[in-house]
Parts: C-alpha cells; structure tokens; sequence
C-alpha cells in the first residue's frame, strides 16, 4: 500500500476538532455526513453511523469507543487536514471525551432543534470550554415538524453566552447546510500551536487490539515528529517500544511515512496489551523526555459485579474471553473471585451500569458466552474475638469479600467497612435532593461551597458499599444528569453489619446476598423481594420470595401459581406462530438457573438492579 | 380450508388477516379460490377429502353460490363422501334463514356462528355489528336448518367484566346453544383497537386470576351440562365434535386455499413425501393475480423436519382431551415410541408426578388441572423431545 506524505500539510493548514452533544442529537450522522462531503467516503444510502464499528453500537445508537478520522477539503485555493476526533456519547465515559478533546482546539456543539440543551450538552460545553476550545454551536434536525431553532439559539447564547447569529442550523440526516459546518471548522478554529521541530510529545487519546498487529494507539502530537523505526517511552508504564508503523485514519488504517506536529493518527509499536497504551498517556522518544501531558487518569471504576460461568466446565472459555474482552477495554477491572454455590468465577469492575451492560451484552454477541451476574462485594474487614477462628486463619483481622466467609456476630469484635471520599459538582437546584440521596447511603457531609454562582461542589464520606451498584446512576437522574461524581480512597469505619440472604422457597439464591449495614437491612430486603417478584416468571407452584439475615426473615413477598396458561386459538394459521413463540422458550429453558424448584432468569440481578435506576 | 378474506368491519379484538372494502368481485374471488383449490388437490395427490370448512373474514357475506362451486370443484376432483362435514363461519348479522337454506343447498351441514356475548353492552365493546337480540334468531335459525350440527363461539374474559357477569352470560349461553361450543379467553393481540384501548388504560385490563377463575366456571359447568371438553377451548355434546378442527390437532394433512389460509401436506406431485408448512400470500389482490397466473398463490413453503413435525404432534396433540395416542405418534416417529421419549426420568416424568401429564396405554394427555396451564408444560417437553 502506498504510504502517505504527510509533510505536504503544514501546522496552519490542519485543523483538530470533535463533535460533541447529548445523546441521540446526531453527532454520528453530522459525523457521516462531513466524511462524504470530503469525500472521506462515497456518498450511499449506507452511511449511518460510520464511525460506530462496533456491534453494539449499532444496535444501541451510541458510541461507545472513540474513533478518530483524517479529512481533506480544499477551501479558497488551500488543502486543510480536518482530524475528526469522534467521543463517546455517555456519562459513563466523560474521562474520555475529556482525553479526546485536549487533542483538539475546537469543537462543533450539536444541538437538537427541538429538545434543546440537556444534561450531556452543558456537561461537554463545560469540559470543551474548560480546556480553553473554539466553540461552533450547530443547531440539528430543523427538517423535523417540532425544530424551534430560534428558541434553542436563545437557550445558547443565556446559558453560553455565544450570540445567536454564530450558530449554524443543520440537517445532517439531509445535509442542509453542513458544508458550511466545515467552513466555519476552517475559518474559527485556530491551527494547533506547535512545532515539528520540538521533541516528540504525543497523546495517547484511545486504544484498540489488533490480533495481528498488536496494540494500535489513537495519538495526536503535540510537538515533534514520529515515524518508523524510532524508539518511544510510556510516561505512565516507563516502557519503551519500537515504532513499527504510523498513519492515519480515513476511518480506516492508512499508513504515512511520518506524522507531525498538530497532527493526529495512529501507531502500532510492539505494545501488547492495551494497558500498555492507557487513554492520556504521554509518549516521547528515548533520551528526550519531556513534561507528560496534564489530565492524565487510572481508570476508578464505579460499579462492580461478580461474574460467573453459567457451569463450571464453562471456566477456561469465560477466562479467555474476559481476556480477550477486556484487551480492548482498559477500563474494565478484573479481579479473580469465587462462591460456593457458583464455583471460580470474577470480580469486575465498571465505569457504571451502561458500561457493565454493554460489556455484557458484547460478551455474549461477539464471544457467544452467556454468564451468571451477582450482586457486588467490597471488601469488609472482621476484627475476630473467637480464638478458634483467629487459629484457621492465622491472624485476628481477617478481609472478607464473598458474602459465604462472612464470620457470624459472635466470634467478632468489631466490623469494619471500607469509606471513600466522594466529591460532587452539581447545580445549585439539586442540591436538597442529592444531600437527601447522600443521607440516604449514611453518608457524612464534609464540605459545601459555591465553586460559581451556579455550581456547588459538595464533599461527602460514603461506606464504599452505598456507591458501588447505583449510586451515581441515581445522581445522574436526579440532577437530570447534570451532576457530576468522584471519589477516592478513605480508609476503613467501624459498622453494624450483617449477612442478608434472599430464598425462593427456602432455598438460597446465592447470587443475591449481601453484606449489608443493619439499619439498610429492612429497605433494601423489602426492595430485593419486591423487585425480584416482578422479574421472576411465574410457575406452575407458588413461590414465596423472603429476605433473611440468619434465621429470622426480615421481608417477604409472594409470587402466585399460574392457573391459567395456554392459548385461547390453536387452528390452521396460529400453529406456525405458536410453534416459533415455543421453541423460543424452550430455548430459553436452557438459560434458566434452577433455585430448588424455581426457575430464575441469568440475568436476575441485573434486572432486578435496573429497575431501580429506571426511577 | 377456503378463506373468504371480507369483513364489513373489523372487530375491535380482531387481528386476523381480513380486509374491509367497498365492493367485492365475487366472481373473481369465486373463480380463484376454485382455481387454487384444483392446482393443490391436483399437487397434493389426495385421494379424498373428509372435511371441509369456510373460514375468514365473514364467509356468511359470500353467496351460496360461491360455496357450491367450491364444493363441486373439490368433489369433482376427489372423492368427498356423502357425510363429510362442511362448515361456514357465520356472523348473526348475515343469518336470515332463507340465507342459511341457501347455503345448505349449496352443500354446508354444520354452522358456526360468532356470537361472542350475550350482552348489548359487551357486544359494543367488542366493536360487533350484531344486537344480543339478532343473536338469539341467529342461533334459533341455524338450529332449525342444522339441527344438532350448530357451533356457537363465545368469549369470557373481557375488559371490566366481572365473575357475576360472567355466570350470567355462561348461563344465558347454555340456554341458547346447541351441541358445540367453543368458548374462547379474549386475547388482547399487538395492533388492535381494543389492546390500545387497555394499553392507554381507558380500559382495565383483565386480571389473570380472575380469567383463570372464569374458565374454571366455565369448564365445569359445561361438563356438568354433558359437553365433552374435547379441546382447550372446544365443547361438545352427543358426539358433536369438529371433524375438521379436529384435524389440526391430530396433525393430519390440511389444505389451506385463498388469501393467508394456511396448510399442511406433501406435495407429491412433484415428487416430494415431505409434509410442508404452506402459507397462501395474504393480500386478496395479490393473491389473486398470482393464482390467476400460476394457478395457485403460494406465499410460503417450508419442508417441516420429523423433529419439527413431532414438535407439531406434541404441541397440537396436547390441547385435546385424548392427547397424543401412541398410535399417532408412531406414525410420526418410527423409531422412538413416547415411552421411550417422556417415559425415562427427565421433565415429563415430574410433570406427571406433579399431577399434570399422564402417560399410560393411551397415550401422553394432560390432567384435567394441566390442559389449563399447558404453555407452561410445554416449553418443558420440547426441550426433553429435542434432546
């Protein structure tokens, strides 16, 4: 393949610049449809979401990895390099849509003529506009019956303080108007401002896995030049590599001689594991370090899981998908775990439910493994009073992560939870319900100040366990996800804890203890069984679902037998619709996990958590 | 199985494949169904025929005279006994008797007519053309022409309806009927006026308990009154079973003629002993340009492996009283006897233990508790079948 030159294109004539919007007001059409204009790509009717490769992309609508683009347009007598820097779209990524746009010096802001500006829209603002970014408002869909452009320019210029006639209206799924979108790119946003002749200092701003070829890193360079056969070293990792190819993306790989200064590509440099090329990393060349680039993150996870082989014989083949999986997710962490009842299995961590969902969802489509999910751990502490139980041991402070070691009442001392410290910037007019949603996770309030006149940044101490599972969705949807949550490390509390089981008919479903605090025992058992009725189909028995911690049961619902159950019409036309709707089940028979008698859906807990972040 | 596709309106419950329209040409469709009946007999191989039934639509809008051309269409082409049953759907509003003589001129010997409710208020529900009133006369003149061969088909289970109301319709019911009946629970089925009428709640939805309670009633007041629970929903007294339906449960081979009608046979007139699954294209223009080409309008036609006709056997066979015999399921599968498929330790056995499979002399049924709950047997015994 005939390797581009990418010197005919001089800092001036580049410019780097993202997309960013809400979810669902067309970032990844406005995306398509630049990439015809410049003839990136031929003009079909097949061009819907071309920068979203991945299955679950498409089928969800979002983005979920940041994909990159080169673009040529010739504007009054001057070739430009366009670099498309594509973002994920959800709340769950914002580290990097942040890491993507300090690649860029400008972004286009899409906004839907119709809803106007949401959460998703003043949360990228603030990140582009935070990092010092050229700001082109584009208002989209104005081929829909309801588009208010007018409304929505107003809405801008309050809240933003862009006046109105800088925004352009568009159609992207039409094309209206989009040329001119690439015009302003041109004429507003500045080139980068730096150097071929500096040492090289690039950004790492996304990682894929090639089985072939290694790892192939997104980077943007901010000084120097990069190319074949030149040694490279990680700041993060320390390790140093050998650049075996350069390129760009146009969306697809196409290899240079060279890439330069404020331009942005790809590379592929013997790396191995996609940890190896962490999403704000800095790269340099050996013997010539220079300053790391700021904003640089480890990944914190937000939500965690246990996941399990539907079978034990399944083990080997889940290990190495996770493996497999998770070399083109970074941000997923993985801990080995196991359980009585479900064998050797894992503890994951995930940036939040979206991200545990589409992980599990590209586990089954593109791995085909179906898996069981249970209810997150975080290790709790016993301090041990019982001296048998300090001899098994071996010391008197043990950690306990799966809810089956929890040592009983008596042989302990003292229980200990693990705390973070966890930070919130919201708006002001959300502040009575999250303090409410705070007090309602035991957490302790630190700190509250007014960081401008209309964001308030609160600092609570929270039991690590009252976050972990849906805490930050919970905050997102009551501050219409305008709420923004971090935490770190705080050491470990004394707690009243104790062991809660769910039964089905007597029977323990081990997936769903829990390690809880005793004055959340009653909610959230009563919630448990609650939720667990609506998502367990009913039997041909009547099922009684309790909430127990040791014997005594705290909560308890009850699922009726189905008394009636076959259907009404079974003549010439409805057999074949039957038969189908049948097998489907009979299939889904071999998905079911048997709890005594009672047939319990995989995926129970994941339901059972969803519906609560529905609310 | 000639499908007369015309309504003069849909009911509010309805999603079958029928169409209202101004006009009808009736000879064209007349002309059609008897083409197609031809080209698949001839392509069927059949040498007779036992049954046959006029469904839809409403095929008590079509004249008599495009009965009888069906009929002696068949007849001329196979043998068709003297005694075979020959059912028309009817609706209430389209019984007079001079009609309904008309039609058993034409050949019918058995009426099923769609009553539905015996109450004016239930009847506007269900968006039906018919008064309570022009039910009864319905009934009355069927009764009079096709003595001890009259269906009537009832539904229970509607929005807002109660167990009260219910007894009251089911006694108004056995008052009125004949030998058959088939009473239905109200499906509320994707797409239709009444299912978006309870899906926005204008209309309550009908408690599942309270249905069950109802078909409970429902059965055992029937068989108190000496019908047979022959199937799910199907009742007769002396003897006065359906032929025809009959034949689906029992697998036997059916031909689906006219638009949507569905079928089951080896088409051994072109060589073929596999049974297939046929549909005929739905759309009566469609349907008819394509037979007035081809000969027929076969939409669809998919070869049923023995693994899916057993699962027919099975599926179908379950829904009536005397359940798969052995005999039956032999004819189907050869090597493996349905002692040696449910008779081993596994889902059937349990299921028999639970109280609600038999398997013994005659054959794999349900109890009396399991024929009301065999959705939930079934997906059960597929996955033991397919094993």
């Amino acid at each position: 393949q005939e390797k581009l030159d990418m010197s005919t294109y001089p800092v001036e004539s580049i410019r780097n610049f993202s997309i960013i919007a809400h979810v669902d007001h067309g970032k990844s059409t406005l995306a398509d449809r630049l990439l015809e204009i410049t003839g990136t790509i031929s003009k079909t009717d097949h061009n819907k979401q071309v920068l979203d490769k991945l299955q679950v992309e498409r089928e969800r609508g979002i983005t979920v990895k940041a994909q990159s683009a080169s673009l040529f347009y010739n504007h009054e007598g001057i070739n430009y390099l366009l670099n498309l820097i594509d973002t994920p779209g959800h709340v769950d990524f914002s580290y990097e849509v942040s890491r993507s746009l300090s690649a860029c010096q400008g972004v286009i802001l899409v906004v839907d003529a119709n809803e106007g500006i949401q959460a998703q829209t003043v949360a990228n603002f603030y990140l582009a506009f935070e990092a010092q970014l050229s700001i082109i408002p584009v208002i989209n869909k104005i081929d829909l019956k309801n588009a208010d452009p007018e409304r929505v320019e107003k809405q801008i210029e309050k809240l933003f303080d862009i006046p109105t006639d800088e925004c352009i209206r568009i159609s992207a799924k039409q094309g209206t108007n989009v040329e001119k979108v690439l015009q302003k790119v041109i004429e507003k946003i500045p080139p980068p401002q730096c150097n071929p002749a500096d040492p090289l200092k690039a950004l790492v701003f996304d990682s894929t896995f090639d089985h072939y070829r290694g790892v192939v890193a997104n980077i943007a360079l901010f000084g120097g030049e990069i190319a074949k056969g030149h040694k490279i070293v990680s700041a993060h990792t320390k390790k140093r590599y050998e650049v075996n190819e350069v390129g760009i993306l146009t969306p697809n790989e196409q290899p240079t001689h060279k890439l330069y200064a404020g331009q942005v590509g790809y590379l592929i440099a013997g790396m191995k594991e996609v940890t190896e090329a962490q999403i704000g990393d800095t790269l340099f060349l050996y013997k010539q370090p220079v300053e790391p680039l700021p904003g640089f993150k480890s990944v914190k996870p937000m939500v965690f899981a246990g996941m399990y082989p539907i079978d034990q014989t399944e083990y080997n083949n889940l290990k190495s998908a996770l493996e497999r999986l998770t070399l083109n997710d970074s941000s997923v962490t993985v801990h080995r775990d196991s359980s009585l009842a479900l064998g050797a299995g894992w503890r994951l961590g995930f940036l939040g439910l979206l991200h545990m969902e589409v992980f599990n969802q590209r586990l089954e489509q593109e791995y085909n493994m179906s898996v069981i999910l249970t209810a997150p751990t975080v290790p709790y502490k016993a301090v041990l009073s019982s001296a048998k139980l300090i001899k098994e041991y071996g010391k008197d402070q043990i950690t306990i992560i799966n809810p089956a070691q929890f040592p009983d009442k008596l042989s302990v001392s003292e229980y200990l939870e693990p705390t973070v410290l966890g930070t919130i910037v919201t708006p002001h007019e959300y502040i009575g319900k999250i303090i409410t949603l705070c007090q309602d996770r035991r957490a302790v309030q630190k700190d509250m100040l007014y960081i401008d006149e209309n964001r308030v940044m609160l600092k609570y101490l929270f039991p690590l366990n009252e976050i972990v599972v849906d805490f930050y969705d919970a905050l997102k949807s009551l501050s219409s996800g305008y709420a923004s949550f971090d935490y770190e490390d705080a050491g470990y509390q004394s707690a009243d804890l104790i062991k809660m089981d769910i039964l089905l008919n007597g029977n323990p479903v081990e997936e769903l203890a829990t390690i809880i605090h005793n004055d959340k025992a009653y909610t959230t058992g009563k919630l448990l069984c609650e939720r667990l009725k609506e998502t367990i189909p009913r039997q041909l028995f009547e099922i009684a679902i309790q909430a127990a911690i040791g014997k005594k049961i705290i909560a308890r619902e009850t699922l009726k037998a189905y008394r009636k159950n076959v259907v009404a019409k079974c003549y010439g036309g409805d057999i074949t619709r039957r038969m189908k709707l049948l097998k489907r089940q009979a299939e889904g028979k071999r998905l079911m996990r048997k709890i005594g008698n009672v047939e319990v859906p995989r995926d129970a807990f994941i339901r059972v958590l969803k519906r609560e972040s529905d609310k | 199985y000639p499908q007369w596709p015309y309504c003069r309106k849909r009911c509010s419950y309805c999603n079958f494949n029928t169409y209202v329209v101004p006009a009808v040409d009736e000879v064209a469709v007349r002309a059609c169904l008897v083409r197609e009946a031809l080209t698949l007999l001839r392509l069927s191989r059949l040498h007779s025929v036992t049954s046959v039934f006029f469904g839809g639509g409403t095929p008590s809008l079509a004249s008599p005279r495009t009965v009888a051309a069906v009929l002696e269409a068949v007849a001329g082409a196979v043998h068709l006994p003297a005694g075979a049953e020959v059912t028309l759907e009817a609706n209430p509003s389209s019984t007079s008797t001079s009609r309904l003589a008309g039609f058993r001129a034409a050949g019918v010997n058995r009426l099923s007519i769609g009553v539905q409710s015996l109450d004016d208020a239930e009847l506007r529900l269900l968006g039906r053309e018919h008064t309570v009133e022009e039910a009864r006369k319905a009934v009355e003149a069927a009764r009079g022409l096709f003595p001890g061969r009259t269906s009537i088909d009832l539904l229970f289970g509607l929005p807002g309806q109660s167990r009260d109301a219910w007894a009251q319709r089911l006694e108004a019911a056995l008052g009125l009927c004949d030998d058959h009946i088939s009473l239905y629970q109200l499906t509320l089925e994707r797409g239709t006026a009444l299912a978006a009428q309870v899906r926005r709640r204008a209309l309550p939805a009908p408690p599942q308990d309270l249905v069950a309670d109802m078909y409970e009633t429902a059965r055992t007041a029937l068989v108190a009154t000496g019908f047979r629970h022959y199937e799910v929903s199907n009742f007769a007294r002396k003897g006065a079973l359906s032929t025809h339906n009959l034949s689906y449960w029992r697998a036997d081979q059916y031909i689906g003629v006219g638009p949507g009608a569905h079928g089951r046979f080896a088409p051994r007139g072109e060589g073929s002993h596999s049974r297939e699954a046929r549909v005929q294209i739905l759309e009566p223009v469609a349907w008819m340009r394509e037979v007035q080409s081809q000969g027929h309008g076969t939409r669809s036609r998919m070869v049923l492996s023995p693994l899916e006709q057993l699962e027919e056997v099975l599926t179908l066979g379950l829904r009536t009283d005397e359940g798969v015999t052995h005999e039956r399921w032999g004819h189907f599968s050869p090597q493996l006897s349905l002692q040696d498929v449910f008779g081993a330790p596994g889902e059937a056995q349990a299921l028999q233990q639970q109280g609600w499979l038999l398997l013994d002399g005659g054959g794999l049924r349900c109890t009396w508790a399991g024929l009301a709950v065999l959705d939930s047997l079934l997906p059960d015994l597929l996955w033991q079948l397919q094993r």
